[in-house]
């Protein structure tokens, strides 16, 4: 499973959705996450990847699209 | 000495704390503002706590009228309808009164000022994503790290008095510790967002609610523009 593949999935667990977003489209305006899901998210991103995501990078930018998630994510792996 | 928080204050300076000192017929007590909005009330008690011992009786105020900052133009109804006018105070005195404070930790982080903002002449900015996801971390660490260095857990805590920016932030944060969420006093739903008035009603409210037994654990915490957020452990007295 490729790694936006997987995101994908991350993500539609967190939302309880089985929306797919365009890879980058927004999270949010696609309806998939709100902001009360965006802390969960972050939470299983963390957990899935084994890394820690410091506070100063709790920006919602860093999380709206699936791409900008791998991408963020890369520079922490 | 009194302790104004107000985030709603028309004017620059002097803020509410001055005329508020006169209104009680002080002229020659300090009276300070801490602009800071919601976690104003829970900073100046904090501070409070460490300076009565060498300046006596301490009364902390909260006091807020969000209805004039929201009714700026042009109006967003989905962020009128969050926010109530209200006031709060505690005396923070070095003797006996209703609870000792145990512990209490405040801190800062400036990086997403820009983020929750009220700025002369111009609309309350609030970034709501950036906001809940700071408040769901940095809110539960500071509870724990208040409790471990009491060598508590959060299940030794009889109430949470939390600042009534949003229920569903205050659930999220009891889901954090583990503690059931009835455990969170809430009154949003009667006033809304009163910012840093509203820990100090809840707290009142919360005391009126029965007799608290000697020795519980109350935790009070609030998180907001700056961001400014903090815990304070409390102990009822009997």
């Amino acid at each position: 499973m490729s790694r936006q593949a997987k995101i994908l999935e991350i993500v539609q667990s967190v939302a309880k959705k089985q929306v797919t977003p365009g890879s980058d489209e927004s999270l949010f305006d696609s309806g998939l996450l709100d902001s009360f899901a965006l802390p969960d998210l972050v939470s299983a991103l963390e957990v899935e990847y084994h890394v820690r995501v410091p506070d100063s990078d709790l920006n919602p930018r860093k999380f709206d699209t699936i791409e900008r998630i791998e991408s963020y994510l890369e520079g922490l792996l | 000495m009194i302790l104004v928080s107000s985030g709603s204050s028309p004017r620059v300076f002097p803020g509410p704390a001055a005329e508020i000192a006169s209104r009680l017929g002080l002229s020659d007590t300090p009276a300070l503002d801490l602009p800071l909005a919601s976690a104003g009330s829970l900073v100046a008690m904090s501070l409070a706590n460490d300076l009565a011992v060498a300046r006596g009786p301490i009364l902390v105020i909260g006091t807020e009228i969000m209805s004039r900052v929201i009714r700026r133009e042009p109006v967003d109804p989905g962020v009128a309808i969050l926010f109530g006018d209200g006031a709060g105070a505690c005396l923070i005195h070095p003797g006996k009164g209703l609870a000792k404070v145990v512990d209490s930790r405040i801190a800062t982080d400036g990086a997403f000022s820009g983020d929750l903002a009220l700025s002369h002449g111009l609309n309350f900015t609030m970034n709501g994503r950036s906001i809940i996801l700071q408040a769901s971390r940095k809110l539960p660490r500071i509870i724990q790290q208040v409790l471990e260095r009491q060598g508590l857990t959060s299940h030794r805590v009889s109430a949470f008095l939390m600042h009534q920016a949003n229920q569903n932030l205050m659930d999220r944060v009891a889901d954090a510790l583990s503690v059931e969420r009835s455990l969170f006093f809430s009154n949003i739903r009667r006033y809304g967002n009163t910012s840093s008035a509203s820990m100090l009603i809840a707290a009142r409210e919360w005391f009126e609610t029965g007799s608290i037994p000697a020795g519980e654990l109350v935790c009070f915490a609030a998180f907001g523009a700056g961001l400014q957020w903090g815990c304070l452990l409390a102990e009822v007295l009997g």
